[in-house]
């Protein structure tokens, strides 16, 4: 309440103070927060409603308990569209960072050290900023069809060029399954690296060059300046980059469902999609809400691993 | 059926799909679906004996048309004949690639902006489910109208039964209706077989393990399959179960019953196949949504094998690249041995592209006369002229120059006589096919998995669509 309506024998209270100050913050806070309710959480309780009714498209849904989940239990084809999904999740986060770091270490300090500075990049490096950015710019289904000529089995680019070496390329999109997954994860990181190159970059070039130069005079090479210095002084970006890609690789939608032949393999979004089609909208928010707890779960899990303290600088 | 191909416009949607299907987005998505449950009023006029469906003359009329192996030019000859004989309608024909991505979220809502659907291709919907969800329309008042040439003789009478019979799904009631008869089975150059491999048409799988022997022998491969769409090898493979076991084996796998794809037969036929792709006669190598048409034009231009999984849609989709002594025919599936129960040329021939009308549609009387005009002779033979298939419509090409792969195809209808067997499930369940049949044989074809797992596959398939309550069984009549 505005201090003049306030009553005397609660003003100076301490609690009442604390109260008063939330009311402030609630105050500016009620309209987007009303919005927010109204447009992100009320579509996830309504799909998590959704998915324990048999609703299949029409004016009616019957409330049908965990029946799609048991559903979901017994499909064989559910556990290996989540077969596909783990492992992009657990590979392509490892593969994408990875080789985010090393191009946004060698843009930032990969370099010779010229004219006496402590670090710089290897030459030509604010041109590769710009390239590796390329892919973030094109969309996902683009990418997906372009690559999808250029692994093409008689007529792709990769094995055009082994066929001009004179080994005889295999079917990558249309053969076995581990190569289907290795091209998925092959354009999966391609298509995110120039993001984590951009980011990591950012991030390493807050880092204080007197730390390099320190370490520099320390008689420290370039591989050992990036995992004792570089790397612990970005460890919270990296963090938010695993995360972020993690639910990128469990969300691979478009690039698989266009460039991958559905009977080779699919992510489960993709096996979501289908049940869509089908009309078995229940059976589907099912999957959508199972994948919804598997993203928090595996947030959850790399946000409490390896939490360390911030070192300020 | 046909072509399938992503183009720019198609790639923009299917971001868009992304976006929308995005883990966060799904209950977004779910969440406007639910309501609209207001009736959508349909035009209608008055019934007369020029009009006996009574269409509205100026309500507007859409069609879909699946933009594949056929073209849509063949529709729009009908479409222009509904704009002659109701010139205020001003109809409107959208072809496409994408049928279900397109059509079907408007159905689902009660709003459909289609007023007749081709419902055919890689992305068609699932007919089974449109039926159950009450959102298509019965047809049974076209079949029952007069015909547009003679009217004293109804639409049924003028087509062959098949039609009707794929068009029910399990009651008296007509869901969807097809305009042409596929023929399916081996196809292959009479030209190459006969003078390139001095061979006759293998009547038994013996001859054809024999041919495929001179081929290789020749450098080219007996056999191809497309990788991209495994399910063309059904096209060859079907006739072969029912040939080998009867029609007891092919009902049971329509009725889901429990160990039809288990049965003696199934086993034998998979295992002939498993031979042909353990000598490494088959050519492969063919993947993406063009898998098909690589195939068709290795065959057909380059000369690299000898026969190739197909329907009688190919001699139009792969015109381009045949040459003109190829002498494109079509064979039935040769018989495993004298044990067979069906004899030799019994043919997997169902009356193709099928037509549905959305229950809601705003145009619905329009959408049944656009189908009754469909099936009039000058439709049927413009069919036949345009794409090169037969029509449903009894005597429709009668005395016309047939091309050879359409003649050959005639011939074999001919020759099965009664011996005609068409897999219901593949409309009734179409996942079954679509999914489970496409992801089993791809691994066979490869040599991944047996005839013992191919069948094991199958059935536990055919199981889970059996116990799955989503999914409206059809019940022997």
């Amino acid at each position: 309440m505005p201090p003049r309506f306030t009553p005397e024998r609660v003003r100076y209270d301490r609690r009442y103070r604390t109260l008063d100050k939330y009311r402030f913050v609630v105050g500016f806070l009620a309209v987007p927060l009303a919005f927010y309710a109204l447009f992100v959480i009320s579509p996830f309780l309504q799909a998590i409603y959704y998915s324990f009714t048999d609703w299949s498209g029409g004016p009616v849904a019957h409330f049908v308990g965990f029946d799609n989940y048991e559903k979901m239990w017994n499909d064989e084809r559910f556990w290996d569209s989540l077969q596909v999904s783990v492992l992009l999740l657990v590979i392509a986060p490892v593969v994408t960072l990875v080789l985010g770091m090393f191009f946004a270490y060698m843009i930032t300090s990969g370099g010779r050290h010229r004219r006496g500075r402590a670090i710089a990049g290897v030459a030509g490096s604010s041109v590769y900023k710009v390239v590796y950015f390329f892919p973030q710019v094109l969309s996902v289904a683009i990418i997906a069809v372009v690559w999808g000529r250029v692994f093409n089995t008689n007529s792709g680019l990769i094995n055009g060029g082994l066929d001009k070496a004179g080994v005889d390329g295999p079917a990558w999109l249309g053969g076995d399954e581990t190569l289907g997954l290795i091209s998925l994860l092959t354009v999966i990181s391609w298509s995110f690296i120039g993001f984590y190159v951009v980011l990591f970059s950012a991030a390493m070039g807050a880092i204080p060059k007197d730390v390099y130069e320190a370490a520099l005079l320390d008689g420290a090479g370039r591989a050992r300046t990036f995992f004792n210095v570089t790397l612990p002084l970005i460890r919270d970006t990296v963090r938010t980059g695993w995360i972020y890609m993690g639910i990128q690789a469990l969300d691979t939608f478009a690039i698989c469902l266009v460039m991958v032949p559905p009977h080779v393999l699919k992510v489960t979004p993709v096996f979501l999609y289908e049940r869509f089609r089908d009309g078995q909208y229940g059976y589907a928010t099912a999957i959508g809400v199972v994948l919804l707890f598997l993203s928090m779960a595996f947030s959850l899990i790399v946000m409490r691993v390896g939490n360390r303290d911030r070192i300020e600088y | 059926m046909g072509s399938t191909s992503v183009n720019r416009r198609d790639v923009m949607k299917r971001a868009a799909a992304a976006g929308l299907l995005a883990v966060p987005a799904v209950g977004a998505l779910s969440s406007c679906a639910s309501g609209g449950g207001e009736e959508n009023k349909a035009e209608k006029g008055d019934k007369s004996k020029k009009n006996p469906l009574g269409v509205k003359e100026d309500a507007g009329l859409t069609v879909y048309v699946f933009n594949g192996g056929y073209g849509d030019k063949y529709a729009q000859f009908v479409t222009d004949m509904y704009a002659k004989k109701y010139p205020e309608s001003d109809p409107n024909q959208k072809p496409t690639e994408k049928i279900a991505t397109q059509v079907q979220p408007k159905i689902v809502r009660g709003k459909p902006t289609a007023d007749v659907v081709n419902n055919s291709g890689a992305d068609q919907m699932n007919p089974g489910k449109l039926v159950h969800n009450k959102q298509v329309a019965d047809l049974s008042e076209v079949l029952d109208a007069p015909s547009w040439d003679d009217p004293d003789v109804t639409v049924r009478e003028t087509l062959v039964p098949v039609v009707e019979q794929m068009g029910r799904f399990g009651g008296r009631e007509c869901y969807q209706l097809n305009i042409s008869l596929t023929v399916y089975g081996n196809w292959y150059s009479k030209k190459l077989l006969e003078d390139g491999l001095d061979s006759s048409y293998p009547k038994t799988w013996d001859e054809m393990l024999a041919v495929c022997k001179k081929a290789k022998a020749k450098g080219i491969h007996g056999w191809s399959y497309p990788g991209g769409h495994p399910r063309y090898m059904f096209f060859s493979m079907y006739a072969m179960f029912a040939q080998r076991g009867g029609r007891d084996v092919t009902t049971a796998m329509d009725y889901l019953e429990p160990n039809a794809w288990k049965h003696e037969a199934v086993k034998e036929v998979f295992e002939a196949w498993e031979e042909l792709v353990a000598k490494k006669y088959v050519l492969t190598g063919f993947d993406g949504n063009e898998a098909h048409t690589e195939m068709q034009t290795a065959w057909t231009k380059e000369g690299k094998c000898v026969f190739v999984p197909n329907g009688s849609w190919v001699e139009n989709e792969a015109r381009d690249t045949t040459p003109k002594d190829f002498a494109m025919t079509v064979g039935a599936t040769p018989s495993l041995d004298s044990g067979d129960k069906m004899p030799f040329g019994t043919l997997y021939s169902p009356a193709g592209e099928p037509y549905i009308v959305p229950a809601k549609a705003k145009n619905r009387q329009g959408g049944l006369e656009w189908l009754r005009m469909m099936y009039s002779k000058e439709a049927a033979l413009n069919l036949f002229n345009e794409i090169g298939s037969m029509p449903v419509v009894k005597g429709a090409i009668d005395g016309q120059k047939l091309p050879s792969g359409t003649a050959s195809a005639q011939a074999a209808i001919k020759a099965a006589g009664e011996n005609i067997v068409i897999p219901q499930f593949m409309d009734w369940y179409n996942e079954l096919f679509r999914e489970d049949f496409n992801n089993m044989i791809h691994k066979f074809m490869q040599g991944q998995i047996g005839p013992k797992q191919a069948m094991d596959t199958m059935q536990k398939a055919s199981d889970r669509i059996m116990q799955d309550p989503d999914i409206t069984k059809v019940k022997k009549a």
